[in-house]
């Protein structure tokens, strides 16, 4: 168990949230250096690494035939899971899945669900009888804070480069076989996860583990483009603190901004 | 007020000595890692390798004999002082040693004294007679409460936790300021030759700065702009820490703004 | 006449190999280690406090492997949690890697060391127990030696070294025999010896003698990997 944060550096952190300063010099809402790589295993349909500063993760998409749910016939599926594994942090035990690693993939899955992106209405091998199932699995490799919004890139990156296996005449998945056709992708959607940190009356954006543990209160959305517009798929209010009505109309000015801003950031590497 | 002026005398004053109490400690530190006149060769060494070869050589910390080669016992960097021959660990845990100053955090009250996490794996303990002056069982929290940062100097290790002191120049309460933690085995090149590096960082940034061995590091200034910067400072050798010129670059980002 | 590798590679020659350590900055000690298509990625943590209390042992630390698949390192997405199967090779290597370490001055402790398989083409566990040795030593604990492992076989009446997902599945003659070892880089002690399929008990010193020079040149690999932490 890795030692907490004192009490001195929690006030500290206030104290210079509040003039805007940050102790790698950064501005409050900036993002650190973000690196993308893809072909993390060439097992995986699609699979990609995501660093953001020091935090890693990597994420993999399966997909495999199996049946529709009896709600959504005409689709294919989707399942997000993942493990914050002790492998990449002091703070991560064995065991039973903590709350922390139950959220992070449903606030992934319904980002990138609610968005639309993955065109599940192409995945139907036989309408009624057998889909395609999407498994996007997420595994932090080094926790340095921000997990959410480094795991979203993940997904997103990794979806755009998925293929679809090639059917045996059994009906199963021929995995040998060079894969060529693409997952159906809705171009320009681009889900990503932003999430706001706030400390004290400081919100503040992509926070070092040092920093995510001093504050108070996170919430987390899912952005994307529909129709050309920006739209918000998934919100979740992690943790004690409130937000106010002001600061909440504050992060709806800043979050398309940041979905563009983020977006050229990443258009490299997409 | 006349309250604060006095808390502020007092810190001046623990500054003071502390000085001195690192300079000892990066002495020794320096012994330990740095090339002295009578270090004659570092390698880098993995366990089970034969760093030297015959019966004049001594085997001390991270070796053993076996037959006529002394073996490295563990990662890190060999080092032959005349004819001692010792593996210094360059990465990994903290381990902590009798008379190691480290920085940890007040996490309970017992009925004998505190319990202090020192970011190793047993927990520290610093017994109530172990503190600098009398204290009574009812005004423990107030002397130090859960929460509070204290510099400590390991008295014993033990298999069920490690004993801590207060008796000693420069330890005690931190007041203000923040800590943060490096690698502990960069710690010696924080302190910089006979704490060369250290006091370059402090004069610079005017800032009172604590270093434990354990890797926790306090610092408190005037202002959060020389905090930020003796922090940055520290970081940077940590990064860096096999840069050459390491000691230049250092002083040349304090002279900058 | 000898077989052919699929892969074209001689009957003792290794896949290519690729090691690094300090590869997951929060942990104690890390490693990366890969045998051609296989990955796997090793953190230590520790000593630490082992709990629960009743486990521990008042006269030396211990070692906790927890071996894994990540659920895309194979083609058939693996279920996460841990199967039968990743149980029983997290003992094994558990019980390769503690001969090489010294934990007794870490009474009541535990060194935790996690190992997960990125991508897999067989031989997971034996580059698993390469990466674990290499981020222990990354940990700078006490350690005799390195441990080294590789997976050497027959295929039909051949003797090879670092068989691939292909060669496990060779069905021709007598089949394949897989033959995963371990052993400590500078001395003929095994730590690892598990196997799976036939083969007549005066070949098994062919398997220990091309077990024991592939492993020489991975410990060159490693040896090499950990004296690069210090760039000059």
């Amino acid at each position: 168990m890795a030692m907490k944060s004192t009490n001195l550096t929690i006030n500290t952190l206030k104290r210079m949230f509040k003039e805007g300063k940050r102790f790698d010099d950064r501005k409050l809402d900036e993002y650190r250096k973000i690196e993308v790589s893809y072909d993390v295993s060439n097992k995986a349909e699609g699979s990609a690494r995501v660093k953001i500063g020091k935090t890693e993760v990597i994420v993999g998409i399966k997909l495999a035939p199996g049946t529709p749910y009896p709600d959504s016939l005409d689709k294919g599926n989707l399942m997000v899971s993942g493990d914050l594994l002790p492998l990449a942090s002091p703070r991560f035990e064995s065991g039973p899945p903590g709350f922390a690693a139950i959220e992070l993939p449903r606030l992934i899955d319904r980002a990138i669900r609610e968005s639309h992106i993955i065109e599940l209405d192409k995945l139907v091998i036989k309408e009624g009888e057998k889909v395609w199932t999407v498994f996007i699995d997420i595994y932090p490799l080094n926790d340095d804070g921000n997990l959410i919004d480094a795991a979203c890139i993940g997904a997103t990156a990794a979806l755009k480069k998925a293929k679809i296996p090639e059917l045996n005449e059994n009906g199963t998945a021929d995995y040998e076989k060079k894969a060529k056709k693409e997952l159906p992708i809705s171009e320009g959607i681009e889900p990503l996860s932003i999430s706001f940190f706030k400390l004290g009356d400081s919100i503040i954006m992509d926070p070092t583990r040092e920093e995510e543990e001093a504050c108070e209160a996170r919430i987390t959305f899912g952005l994307s483009k529909w129709k050309k517009q920006y739209m918000i798929n998934s919100c979740q209010k992690s943790k004690e603190a409130t937000f106010s009505s002001a600061e909440i109309e504050k992060m709806m000015e800043m979050l398309p901004k940041k979905f563009d801003h983020l977006n050229e950031k990443l258009k490299k590497f997409f | 007020m006349k309250n604060k002026i006095n808390k502020v005398q007092e810190a001046e004053d623990t500054e003071e000595i502390e000085d001195t109490e690192e300079i000892e400690e990066a002495e020794e530190n320096e012994a330990k890692t740095y090339v002295s006149e009578e270090v004659k060769k570092r390698k880098v060494v993995v366990p089970g390798e034969v760093i030297v070869t015959g019966e004049d050589y001594l085997p001390s910390d991270g070796t053993k004999r076996v037959g006529k080669d002394i073996l490295a016992n563990r990662f890190g960097l060999a080092e032959e002082a005349g004819r001692v021959i010792r593996v210094l660990p360059i990465t990994g845990a903290f381990m902590p040693r009798r008379g190691n100053t480290v920085l940890g955090r007040v996490t309970d009250i017992t009925f004998h004294g505190w319990l202090v996490d020192i970011d190793s794996a047993t927990s520290g303990f610093l017994p109530i007679e172990e503190s600098p002056r009398f204290i009574s069982k009812n005004e423990m929290d107030q002397f130090l409460a859960i929460g509070d940062v204290v510099a400590a100097k390991i008295m014993g290790v033990k298999a069920k936790g490690i004993d801590l002191t207060l008796k000693s120049k420069g330890l005690g309460k931190l007041e203000n300021g923040f800590t943060f933690k490096v690698s502990p085995n960069r710690v010696p090149r924080v302190i910089g030759k006979e704490g060369s590096m250290i006091n370059m960082i402090k004069e610079k940034t005017g800032c009172s700065i604590s270093v434990g061995q354990n890797g926790w590091i306090w610092i408190s200034g005037e202002n959060i702009d020389n905090e930020i910067k003796a922090r940055k400072a520290i970081d940077f050798i940590t990064e860096k820490v096999h840069m050459e010129g390491l000691t230049d670059k250092v002083e040349e980002m304090l002279n900058g703004n | 006449m000898a077989i052919k590798r699929t892969d074209g590679r001689s009957l003792t020659e290794l896949r290519p190999m690729i090691a690094k350590v300090g590869v997951i900055p929060n942990a104690d000690g890390s490693a990366i280690f890969s045998f051609g298509d296989t990955v796997a990625i090793a953190a230590v943590y520790g000593p630490k406090q082992l709990h629960p209390q009743h486990m521990q042992d008042p006269a030396t630390g211990i070692l906790r492997c927890t071996y894994d698949l990540l659920s895309f390192s194979v083609h058939d997405r693996k279920k996460p949690g841990p199967s039968r199967r990743s149980q029983e090779i997290s003992k094994v290597t558990e019980w390769a890697l503690s001969p090489a370490l010294d934990l007794q001055g870490f009474p009541n402790q535990v060194v935790d060391v996690q190992i997960y398989v990125i991508q897999a083409d067989a031989g997971t566990r034996t580059a698993g127990i390469n990466a674990a040795s290499m981020a222990l030593a990354h940990a700078g604990l006490p350690m005799k030696d390195l441990i080294c492992s590789v997976a050497c076989g027959k295929l039909d009446k051949d003797i090879v070294v670092d068989l691939n997902k292909d060669e496990e599945d060779f069905k021709d003659g007598e089949g394949a025999t897989d033959f995963p070892l371990a052993k400590f880089a500078t001395s003929d002690e095994f730590t690892l010896m598990q196997l799976d399929g036939k083969i007549q008990p005066e070949r098994v010193k062919e398997v220990i003698e091309a077990a024991t020079e592939a492993c020489k040149e991975i410990y060159e690999v490693q040896k090499k990997a950990l004296k690069e932490v210090v760039k000059h």
